[in-house]
């Protein structure tokens, strides 16, 4: 009885319109990238998730959940499929190097804010020979890796469904891994924004990280507080747009591409009512109360008004107001190049929002084009 | 006693013709040996001589790097196993990983050429995190960062176009999902805007057999012509892109100044 109940509670918090809103709200405060946002940190005492009792608790709590969940059959039968299981180790992994370059961070801040060097610097000093020195880490190091592969691959067989067949698709279908982010992009964008113009982006914004990072102080040693705006903003991307979405593509995305809370039996037959209304439909059909403009530019004016503001104005604003020290850090050509940059991320936790609690489609559809944002 | 005569014995052999010839350094037992061997070795001449401290602790490096790079080794060469059992056609390609699981003695070959795909993923991210987190990225490195972006790019394309090859329903439908998306590519992809632009009066350029999608799968479904492509791309195409940027990658941690560290 009790045991269900909490099962209800955590599909409930999965729901999306609850888990992204609260991913949202809890990662500035565990990432802040301001001083007032880390003075809130500090306060609430957060850094003290890396330390080696934070990292106990973590790994604790985690480990509760995963031996809770697979009490569960539904849960069992996702987590447990060969393929997620890499995903399962990935979750581990990354939460113990994510504790383990954090608790070295704060540490570090600790030090530089005493006045002193960094942990790594007293060891730069002294150099070593690579014979030994670092040969015989390297060999231990591919012996614990072939290890491991070996038991891996001895204890789960390579998975290997059913011949091809293209008549039946299997439901859901869904794309290796690594690429779930763009699958779960494609709910709220059009392929072409999805699939082609995001990942260019992606890409290409990766690439430029070091030539709009115009800070010169944490090279060479972990810190956190000298460099709080770059980290956040990685670890945003990193952690909640891409290993997030992961986690949903693969634990809570069942048949339809609907969503399933982690303790849901995965009904091909779940029904979600498709409310989700454009931009232009709400202003003319909702809130003017007449009909949509036969004329396109007109019925999207409104839409077009928003993506203005947001790419246009949204930079100058944040640049008098949230990003005016990192306006002036950067100049204007690397400082335009990172909002739009940024921006065109966040879209999409927007539109994520947007969909989940408001039921918005597109904010501009020009669908006689195949244009829609 | 016992040990001084294994000694002697192994003394012996290292200072026979063969062994100079092969091992130019003999055994590395003086510090002047020590820095011979990794100067002489073509494999071990990936690293400097001597490093600062810092950079040989796990705590700092994680080993990810490293780490990657041997996967990769791994992948190449049961890769290569497996070529020896897999063609590529509709025909053949499904029995043949079939008789890799059941008819191939001890046969884990697949099993670990999958796993450490998915592992060499995770390598290399979590060796970019690693990267990020100690500012490394920052000048004068900046453009190994960026090579370093294109070789994870290039081991998930990798990843992708091996994800066909068994022909299975998840192969195929995983691989119809990514594809699908070339389709949409402004201009180039059927069902992508602009594309009807590129029309000479009612002659369509952009057709389901000239566009993107096409080109990527050799067809107009993941077909015959899809698998032969993927398994090209897997086997030689990708992995001599990726070898070419895995050169300059290491190179540029020695001529930018050996590993990151504070100065």
């Amino acid at each position: 009885m009790t045991l269900e109940t909490i099962k209800e509670f955590v599909n409930i918090i999965f729901a999306p319109e609850i888990i992204l809103p609260l991913i949202l709200l809890v990662f500035f405060v565990i990432f802040p990238p301001t001083d007032r946002l880390y003075k809130l940190n500090k306060m609430l005492r957060i850094d003290k998730l890396w330390t080696k009792e934070g990292g106990i608790a973590i790994f604790a709590i985690l480990i509760v959940f995963f031996l809770f969940g697979l009490t569960d059959p539904n849960f069992k039968l996702i987590v447990t499929k060969p393929d997620n299981v890499p995903i399962v180790g990935l979750i581990f992994l990354v939460v113990f190097f994510l504790w383990f370059a954090m608790k070295q961070a704060v540490e570090n801040d600790q030090r530089i804010g005493e006045g002193k060097k960094p942990a790594e610097d007293a060891d730069s000093k002294e150099k070593v020979l690579v014979w030994p020195d670092l040969v015989y880490i390297e060999f231990i190091a591919l012996i614990l890796c072939t290890v491991l592969l070996i038991a891996w691959s001895i204890l789960l067989k390579a998975p290997l469904e059913e011949p091809a067949n293209p008549a039946v698709s299997p439901n859901p279908s869904k794309a290796p891994w690594y690429f779930l982010g763009l699958q779960e992009m494609l709910v709220y964008f059009d392929p072409w924004i999805a699939g082609v113009l995001f990942p260019t982006i992606i890409i290409i914004g990766m690439m430029a990280i070091p030539y709009l990072d115009h800070n010169e102080k944490g090279r060479g040693y972990f810190s956190f507080n000298e460099r709080k705006m770059a980290i956040s903003v990685f670890m945003f991307f990193w952690l909640v747009l891409w290993v997030f979405l992961i986690m949903v593509g693969t634990f809570l995305r069942g048949p339809n591409w609907n969503f399933f809370g982690p303790f849901e039996f995965w009904d091909v037959n779940k029904l979600e009512a498709l409310t989700n209304v454009n931009l232009s439909e709400i202003v003319y059909m909702i809130w003017l109360k007449q009909q949509l403009p036969a004329n396109i530019l007109l019925r999207e004016l409104p839409g077009f008004l928003v993506i203005i503001g947001y790419f246009g104005l949204m930079p100058l604003i944040l640049a008098k107001t949230l990003f005016k020290r990192l306006f002036d850090q950067l100049g204007s050509l690397r400082y335009s190049i990172f909002t739009i940059l940024l921006l065109m991320a966040v879209s999409l936790p927007i539109k994520m929002l947007l969909r989940w609690a408001f039921n918005i489609k597109y904010i501009v559809a020009i669908p006689e084009f195949f244009f829609n944002i | 006693m016992a040990e001084n005569n294994g000694d002697n014995w192994l003394k012996k052999i290292a200072e026979t013709q063969v062994w100079k010839s092969i091992f130019r350094t003999g055994i590395p037992r003086n510090r002047r040996q020590r820095m011979m061997v990794v100067l002489n070795g073509v494999f071990l001449h990936l690293h400097p001589v001597r490093l600062p401290k810092h950079a040989v602790k796990v705590k700092y490096t994680w080993c990810m790097g490293g780490l990657s790079f041997f996967v990769f080794l791994v992948l190449t060469v049961t890769g290569i196993l497996l070529m020896f059992y897999y063609r590529p056609t509709v025909e053949y390609a499904y029995g043949d990983i079939m008789d890799l699981r059941e008819q191939v003695p001890l046969g884990i070959m697949r099993e670990i050429h999958r796993w450490g795909a998915h592992l060499m993923v995770i390598t290399v991210w979590l060796h970019m995190f690693r990267v990020f987190m100690t500012g490394s990225y920052k000048p004068p490195r900046e453009f190994n960062w960026v090579v370093g972006v294109i070789l994870l790019v290039l081991t998930m394309l990798l990843s992708f176009t091996g994800y066909l090859l068994p022909w299975d329903q998840l192969a195929i439908w995983a691989i119809t999902v990514g594809s699908n998306m070339a389709g949409a590519t402004p201009f180039a992809g059927t069902s992508g805007p602009g594309s009807s632009l590129l029309a000479l009066g009612d002659v369509n350029f952009i057709t389901t057999s000239s566009d993107a999608r096409f080109a990527l799968l050799g067809g107009r479904f993941v077909g015959e012509g899809a698998l032969l492509r993927f398994y090209v791309l897997h086997c030689i195409g990708l992995p001599f892109i990726i070898m070419i940027f895995m050169i300059i990658h290491f190179w540029r941690v020695r001529k930018d100044g050996g590993i990151s560290g504070p100065t």
